[in-house]
């Protein structure tokens, strides 16, 4: 059957079985000066071990650029490449378009190498939402996009992105004498919109490191499946969400239990939810409320229970009203928004 | 029959001749090169090379990855990351367009990528004109682009091919844009030799990333945090590497006539009707149609004028330039290109003559600069003859304005 699509083989990577199954090679190791607490530091390692020797890492600027990879200490053992804010995507589609040429050009060696570019939620839902759109519909190359999502930029002193959720604290909007609420925006909704968005696009998902192993098998399949693909992790941020840096794992937990934090898979347009988000959905576990989750951060410390509850709302209709539950946001019908004073 | 076999394999590696645009013989350098990786975005007027790599493309005629971008950020990010992972790769753009991708200009001479570039040069917004203006490649000057201003189709096919050979030669690794005056050279077509494949394999090796490639094999890290302890260090570099441009560039260029039959002379800039000229005027890009033909009227005329065309704005010859223009007692440099606010608010090549005589050993001619051609809008014979007189003026040492504005609707 004739394909217009002409793709090259990827690596077979076999989900892991289990933690003890994982192997004990690491390609992120020391050098780096992350955080006390840093869930980014800990998918990046994560993602390098499930990603495998024989990978690429293209870095966007953020907190993974400017912390790991301080001149003469780098901690990446496979190579590494820094790229500009905006451009993850630009950076999976030029390299492994390089790496296509090449190899069928008979100027290198044919090996399925993985190729994977990761931003942060400035780089990725703000600035790099264009070039992260357009690779994603550039069904030749395979490369992964990965977006580690901390909730602001972290790396420059906490100021909001698109993907800081609603009423937080941050140095660009730290509530004052006459508002209380500054940043008026609800969380782009990132990983919904690159599935629903990307009809060539065969694999998207989110994922939290609290599940570390479902994390890396998320990422093996995303490499294995071919083409452009998609992975949004929400990491918790001691720093910018204001805890101590032993709760990391826990806040992780609080996010996806509360409902905050959706975890998916979409594969060739399948939708399936996963891991704990699974399970809320089928009525096996209750959703967590979000004061649980919200008041165990200074970013959220100035909320009235008006403002909790107004939260709560939002993330009940999600799980609610949307057509497609924590996904994608389409409704029946028209519902008012009333958020406080 | 072995003598026969060898003259008709001698005859399919001849040279052949077409009639082409500048964009179009720009395109075909790319086929010639054997280019890995290409990416499009349209904008006119250089865009028409895109066009035309598309058909190559389509027809087989050449294998590359030919990727249309979402943005001119994005067309230069993905090949500058191609280079990087060891492909030769081509772009483009012009005016704003060029500007949008700014920031993919600035870090990929920084990051040491050969990427070769062409600008269809175009007036910046707003308000918008489709025409030329120098001021977009120009904004790259400092960054450790090698800059060329081409003048024919012939040019643009042999220069992109000097270019990658240049750009790519390790003792390099910096970009080059190759700039061609929009509609004036992009749309223009002329009769173009088109060297045989032979020739262009013998005179451009294969790309080679080296010791930089990123690839599993070779687990580098690129581009790491430098900060005050290493930046400097590394910024001394990219002047090193741009500071050895000169002599590989005369090397390409000699190799180029050996294998091409071929000659530029002096590679940095193109002298006219020199030798015995009291004054000379320069300029880069097509300016030298309107300005040769009103050379050849106004000798008859018996005014001994010349002219002298820069090519290569990056690296800028100084030393050579300084010395050629001594022999003459006033220079008019005219500026396709504006500098607000510059010193005697000159165009930008009249500004770097002046920096280039300053500091030169020989005698230092009064340089005039001129403004025009803006936009597109033509610059004519009459506009030469007035710029002319203009330098005579200085010359014979009568005072006037250091920066003239030409053509100007009053």
């Amino acid at each position: 059957m004739a394909t217009y699509v002409q793709i090259d083989p990827t690596q077979k990577l076999e989900p892991f079985k289990a933690v003890k199954k994982i192997p004990l090679e690491e390609y992120f190791t020391s050098g780096h000066r992350t955080c006390q607490g840093c869930e980014s530091a800990l998918v990046m390692k994560m993602m390098a071990k499930a990603a495998g020797p024989r990978t690429i890492v293209l870095g966007s600027t953020g907190c993974m650029y400017v912390a790991n990879t301080t001149y003469y200490s780098t901690s990446w053992v496979v190579p590494w490449m820094h790229t500009q804010l905006g451009s993850s995507g630009s950076a999976a589609l030029g390299t492994a378009a390089a790496l296509k040429a090449l190899m069928r050009k008979g100027k290198m060696k044919k090996e399925p190498i993985n190729v994977i570019a990761f931003c942060g939620d400035g780089g990725g839902a703000d600035m790099g939402v264009g070039a992260i759109s357009a690779t994603l519909t550039h069904p030749d190359y395979n490369c992964l996009i990965l977006l580690y999502d901390n909730e602001s930029y972290a790396n420059t002193d906490i100021q909001l992105s698109g993907s800081t959720p609603w009423g937080a604290n941050t140095t660009f909007s730290t509530p004052g004498k006459m508002k209380r609420i500054m940043h008026r925006r609800w969380k782009k909704n990132m990983a919904g919109m690159m599935a629903a968005g990307h009809p060539e696009c065969r694999y998207v998902a989110t994922i939290c490191m609290s599940y570390g192993l479902a994390g890396m098998n998320s990422i093996r399949k995303a490499l294995t499946i071919g083409g452009p693909t998609f992975i949004h992790s929400l990491d918790p941020c001691p720093k910018g969400w204001d805890y101590d840096p032993y709760q990391s794992h826990e806040m992780g937990e609080l996010a996806v239990n509360t409902g905050v934090w959706p975890l998916y898979e979409v594969e060739d347009g399948v939708l399936k939810l996963t891991g704990r988000t699974q399970q809320i959905a089928a009525g096996k576990i209750k959703r967590q409320p979000v004061r649980d989750y919200l008041l165990k951060q200074g970013r959220f410390a100035h909320f009235t229970n008006d403002d909790i509850d107004y939260f709560q709302s939002k993330v009940d209709a999600m799980w609610e009203k949307w057509l497609v539950p924590g996904v994608i946001p389409f409704r029946r019908e028209v519902e008012e928004d009333h958020p406080p004073a | 029959m072995a003598q026969l076999a060898t003259v008709l394999e001698d005859q399919r590696q001849t040279d052949e001749t077409a009639l082409i645009t500048g964009s179009e013989a720009i395109a075909v350098a790319c086929k010639l090169a054997d280019v890995d990786v290409i990416t499009a975005y349209p904008i006119r007027p250089y865009d028409t090379v895109m066009q035309y790599v598309s058909k190559l493309v389509s027809n087989g005629e050449l294998d590359c990855e030919y990727i249309v971008a979402e943005g001119e950020h994005s067309q230069f990010e993905i090949v500058k990351h191609a280079c990087a992972a060891g492909a030769r790769v081509f772009c483009g753009s012009s005016g704003v367009g060029w500007m949008y991708a700014m920031e993919a200009l600035t870090v990929t001479p920084a990051l040491r990528v050969p990427m070769v570039a062409m600008v269809g040069n175009r007036a910046l917004d707003d308000p918008g004109a489709f025409g030329v203006e120098h001021n977009d490649a120009l904004t790259v000057r400092d960054l450790g682009w090698q800059l060329v201003w081409v003048d024919t189709a012939q040019e643009a096919l042999d220069t992109a091919l000097i270019a990658y050979r240049v750009s790519e030669d390790r003792r390099i690794f910096l970009p080059c844009a190759i700039s061609c005056d929009g509609a004036f050279l992009t749309h223009s077509q002329a009769l173009v030799q088109i060297p045989s494949q032979k020739k262009v394999n013998e005179f451009l090796p294969r790309y080679n990333r080296a010791d930089l490639l990123l690839h599993p094999d070779n687990p580098i890290t690129v581009a790491p945090q430098g900060n005050e302890d290493w930046v400097m260090e590394i910024r001394r570099q990219n002047y090193a590497a741009m500071e050895r441009v000169s002599d590989v560039l005369r090397e390409a260029y000699d190799h180029f006539e050996r294998i091409f039959g071929r000659s530029y002379g002096n590679p940095f800039f193109e002298e006219f009707e020199t030798d015995d000229a009291d004054i000379v005027l320069m300029g880069m890009g097509t300016l030298s149609t309107p300005v040769k033909v009103a050379i050849r009227k106004m000798r008859k005329e018996g005014k001994k004028v010349g002219f002298v065309r820069m090519r290569w704005f990056r690296p800028f010859a100084a030393a050579e330039l300084a010395e050629c223009l001594s022999r003459f007692s006033a220079v008019g440099v005219v500026d396709r290109d504006y500098s607000f606010g510059s010193p005697y608010m000159s165009g930008v090549l009249a500004t770097e003559v002046r920096s280039a005589l300053y500091s030169a050993p020989g005698k230092k001619p009064p340089v005039v600069g001129f403004i025009a051609g803006l936009g597109g809008r033509e610059v004519t014979v009459p506009d030469v003859e007035r710029i002319t007189e203009g330098v005579y003026n200085a010359a014979q040492g009568r005072p006037q304005p250091l920066t003239q504005w030409i053509g100007l609707r009053e």
